[in-house]
């Protein structure tokens, strides 16, 4: 079947974590967005939700670094932080096994992907699941592109694994839906935590949204470094989702910037 | 090689209990473990999580092992920046504090 759905949103551990601390009326109106999100993926009656992220140090560390990793097991764990910290409970997530192993076979012919057959998810799948998949009965097909810090796959990389991504899940008879997940500027983790670099924001934002692949590739990840911080490389989550949804253009539902949540919280959609 | 070390003692303190459990029984022990340099190995016992900033220690294991040593998030950037003034600009990596 066809790609069922194509979207974008933002995960930082404060949005659920610290969601007490932040303006309830610009808080609201992100969740309310979260929300549309849901019930556009619920109307697209996915059998299988793709979910791109970008983990943090929760099951690939630096002693064996994929670009790319695939989840193919039935099932998950999450979150791997402290529950209290990020405010999410512990839970198993519904996978399956078959279903990933066909989509990593087609995804191998075009993009080399690890795979793992655990995955322990972090806030980066977590928080994203917390308001798209509340009741956790979604099949999850989790996805890695590797954010955390040099040396980094190209954007042209990021870009080809979300096509071949698209033409996997094109091919099953399954309905496939994909969610990217990440940041655009911001500084995590750092004494500057909350800055925020909205122009920079709205710019990336009107290039997904138009989708046009040499505008969205055109950054450098110098640029990217200076302009929107290392939590910018996240980038590479919403291009992979731009490519999935190539030749279909997006709109942009929610853009506010949240400083205690540490990001320029978004929600996205492509029309496919 | 040193800083990566530090890394995944502090990545697997975050991420695995039995590495907890030995760490709170004998703190110096489990850590000589580790190839770490004498500034490193003080900073994980203090816990300095001020000079583990400074040092390079990736944020997302930073922010993690913080909390672990009972840091809540306010008092987790203040203990960074504190670690920028005390030892000065960040020495590796790219979480490294930025001008606002």
């Amino acid at each position: 079947m066809p790609l069922v759905f194509a979207g974008v949103c933002s995960h930082a551990p404060g949005i659920t974590g610290r969601k007490d601390q932040a303006d309830p009326a610009v808080r609201d109106a992100f969740y309310g967005a979260f929300d549309r999100m849901r019930l556009a993926i619920e109307a697209a009656k996915p059998d299988a939700l793709v979910v791109v992220g970008a983990e943090h140090f929760a099951n690939f560390f630096m002693d064996n670094m994929p670009a790319f990793a695939l989840g193919m097991a039935d099932h998950y764990e999450g979150p791997i932080e402290d529950e209290q910290w990020l405010g999410i409970k512990r839970r198993r997530v519904p996978g399956d096994r078959a279903l990933s192993e066909r989509l990593i076979a087609r995804v191998m012919r075009d993009v080399d992907v690890a795979y793992a057959e655990e995955w322990k998810f972090d806030h980066g799948i977590m928080v994203p699941l917390n308001f798209l998949t509340p009741r956790y009965d979604v099949t999850i097909i989790p996805a890695n592109i590797n954010c955390q810090g040099p040396p980094l796959t190209p954007l042209s990389r990021a870009w080809a694994f979300g096509r071949a991504l698209r033409k996997a899940a094109d091919e099953m008879p399954e309905r496939i839906a994909l969610v990217g997940t990440g940041g655009i500027s911001h500084w995590p983790a750092t004494p500057n935590s909350g800055k925020i670099n909205e122009a920079w924001d709205r710019e990336f934002l009107k290039r997904w949204s138009a989708n046009r692949r040499d505008e969205l590739l055109s950054y450098t990840d110098a640029e990217t470094y200076r302009e929107a911080g290392q939590g910018g490389f996240e980038i590479r989550c919403f291009i992979a989702a731009a490519a999935a949804a190539e030749g279909a253009t997006g709109e942009i539902w929610f853009y506010a910037p949240i400083p205690i949540f540490a990001v320029g919280c978004t929600i996205g959609v492509m029309n496919l | 090689m040193s800083l990566y070390s530090l890394q995944k003692l502090l990545y697997q303190l975050n991420r695995d209990p039995d590495s907890r459990a030995r760490f709170k029984q004998d703190p110096a022990a489990h850590a000589r473990a580790f190839e770490l340099t004498d500034e490193e190995m003080k900073a994980v016992l203090d816990p300095d999580i001020g000079l583990l900033y400074v040092l390079g220690v990736n944020g997302q294991i930073l922010m993690h092992y913080a909390a672990l040593r009972g840091l809540e998030w306010s008092a987790y950037i203040e203990a960074m920046r504190e670690g920028v003034r005390r030892h000065g600009p960040v020495r590796a990596g790219i979480y490294a504090m930025v001008e606002e």
